[in-house]
């Protein structure tokens, strides 16, 4: 079973990836960030490595996961997400962040 | 008749600079990549319009991006999908993965003298074949060298050098601990050169299996061995490919040669202001003639008295003379980095430099005098010159 699942990735992917705007994607059940990221990897390959290391998967630490106004970065990346994001309603934001020069 | 084209890598993005041979008239094109550092781009000697670019961020990590059309278009090789052994199509490239089973995951000494695993970060510097357009060598930090032979889709450690034994004992310097400089020998593809901040400089001479310090003559003040095998901080080297075996060196202190395929080292900075630098070159034509970008340190790394001035040495080091022409000469306070000088070969051989003031300088006659190409770029990380027909 799959899902079709909003995510939002930073400027500077989406130009990598050439695409615009909010993403749709099937994500295999149970939606978490692991098959998001993997569903997100598997549509852009370019990506691969840019969010989340490419062997340890571990996510690159200037980068953070928000839905519904929670921080999930410290989440394990096999916890369901809520339910209004697996639902399509809500999308799973990627965002890098806000430092640096 | 012939023209020139610059590849220039900057804090936040590439530019391609391109002239007839006069070398008066400029067209820029970029940023490509904007808002990415560009540690480094190169073409092919094989295929020029094949260029290979190192894009990374803090945020993102590294991609490799090519042009097979001289740098009016680019793709990142490693874009197209492959399987993973779980079934789903993963990214074929941008990925720097050590060879563990080859050279088992030591560690190195970290800044506070305990060891530190290995860890991949960026790839510092891309060097293509001689001979082969589809291959092209990576030195990256961690420090390690990598290899493709299919035109950057996919890397694979040369594990010896990292294996070589000494590891334990390289430690990162202010920038990393990164592999900085790749030279590859005309006369012979099974030597390479490289070096590494701070380690010192390698060569193999059969193709990468074997890997020898080469840094006698390179003195390490302050350390307890002061001729030690590694642990010095190479900053670049230069070779003329009319006479390999022949090297310069900018070391963190010092400008040295070695005359014998860097088996010995001697110092030849001579009467030059400060020995400190970055970056060295050879003229393309006349294999004694070098350059040198002096810079004041201990940490200002600003030129001598805010004048900016290239040195040239006729003599293979040792004489040196200021090259000041059309360079400013006050208030000025930026820095050349070790990528960022580059030559071309046309017959009057043409010198480049960039700055971190975001300045790429060109001097059309081997240095006598000097006219920026372009004024306002971000920092410049490297400068790289192909010379066209």
């Amino acid at each position: 079973m799959s899902k079709v699942v909003l995510v939002e990735i930073p400027f500077h992917l989406r130009t990598l990836a050439q695409v615009n705007g909010v993403l749709q994607l099937e994500v295999s059940e149970p939606v978490t960030i692991r098959s998001v990221l993997d569903a997100l990897e598997a549509r852009y390959p370019v990506l691969c490595g840019t969010i989340r290391d490419h062997t340890t998967l571990q996510r690159r630490a200037f980068l953070r996961f928000f839905a519904c106004s929670e921080d999930l970065s410290h989440q394990s990346p096999e916890t369901p997400l809520p339910e209004a994001v697996a639902a399509g309603r809500e999308p799973l934001l990627i965002i890098g962040a806000i430092a640096g020069g | 008749m012939s023209k020139v084209r610059v590849l220039a890598g900057t804090k936040k993005g590439a530019f391609v600079l391109t002239a007839d041979g006069k070398r008066n008239k400029w067209d820029v094109s970029g940023p490509f990549f904007a808002g990415w550092e560009i540690y480094h781009m190169k073409g092919s000697p094989v295929n020029p319009d094949r260029i290979y670019v190192s894009q990374t961020s803090g945020w993102f990590g590294q991609i490799i991006q090519r042009s097979d059309d001289g740098g009016k278009t680019w793709t990142a090789p490693g874009g197209g999908q492959q399987k993973s052994p779980q079934g789903w199509p993963m990214g074929e490239s941008n990925k720097f993965v050590y060879d563990a089973a080859a050279a088992p995951l030591t560690t190195h000494q970290w800044y506070d003298g305990t060891q530190h695993p290995w860890e991949f970060k960026r790839v510092w510097h891309l060097e293509p074949s001689l001979t082969d357009a589809d291959a092209v060598y990576a030195g990256v930090e961690d420090a390690a060298l990598f290899r493709s032979t299919d035109g950057a889709h996919s890397w694979q450690e040369i594990p010896g050098l990292r294996g070589h034994g000494t590891g334990p004992a390289w430690q990162p310097g202010a920038g990393g601990m990164c592999l900085h400089t790749i030279v590859l020998d005309p006369a012979d593809p099974n030597r390479i050169y490289i070096a590494i901040s701070a380690a010192g400089a390698f060569r193999t001479d059969d193709g990468g299996k074997s890997w020898k310090p080469i840094n006698k003559g390179l003195r390490a003040p302050y350390l307890p061995d002061e001729d030690r095998e590694v642990g010095h901080c190479v900053h670049h080297i230069a070779m003329s490919p009319q006479r390999p075996g022949v090297l310069f060196m900018q070391k963190h202190w010092d400008v040295l040669r070695s005359d014998d395929a860097g088996d010995n080292w001697r110092e030849v900075s001579g009467n030059l202001p400060t020995d400190f630098g970055f970056a060295i070159d050879v003229h393309a034509h006349e294999p004694e003639t070098i350059y040198v970008a002096p810079i004041k340190s201990d940490s200002e790394h600003y030129p001598l008295d805010g004048q900016l001035k290239v040195w040239r040495s006729k003599t293979g080091g040792n004489e040196w003379e200021a090259l000041t022409n059309g360079l400013p000469q006050q208030n000025c306070y930026v820095n050349v980095l070790r990528d960022a000088m580059a030559v071309d070969s046309l017959d009057d051989c043409g010198i480049y430099f960039g700055t971190t003031g975001g300045q790429v300088y060109v001097s059309p006659n081997a240095g006598d005098s000097w006219q920026p190409i372009v004024r306002d770029l971000p920092p410049v990380l490297s400068v790289e010159v192909q010379t066209l027909p």
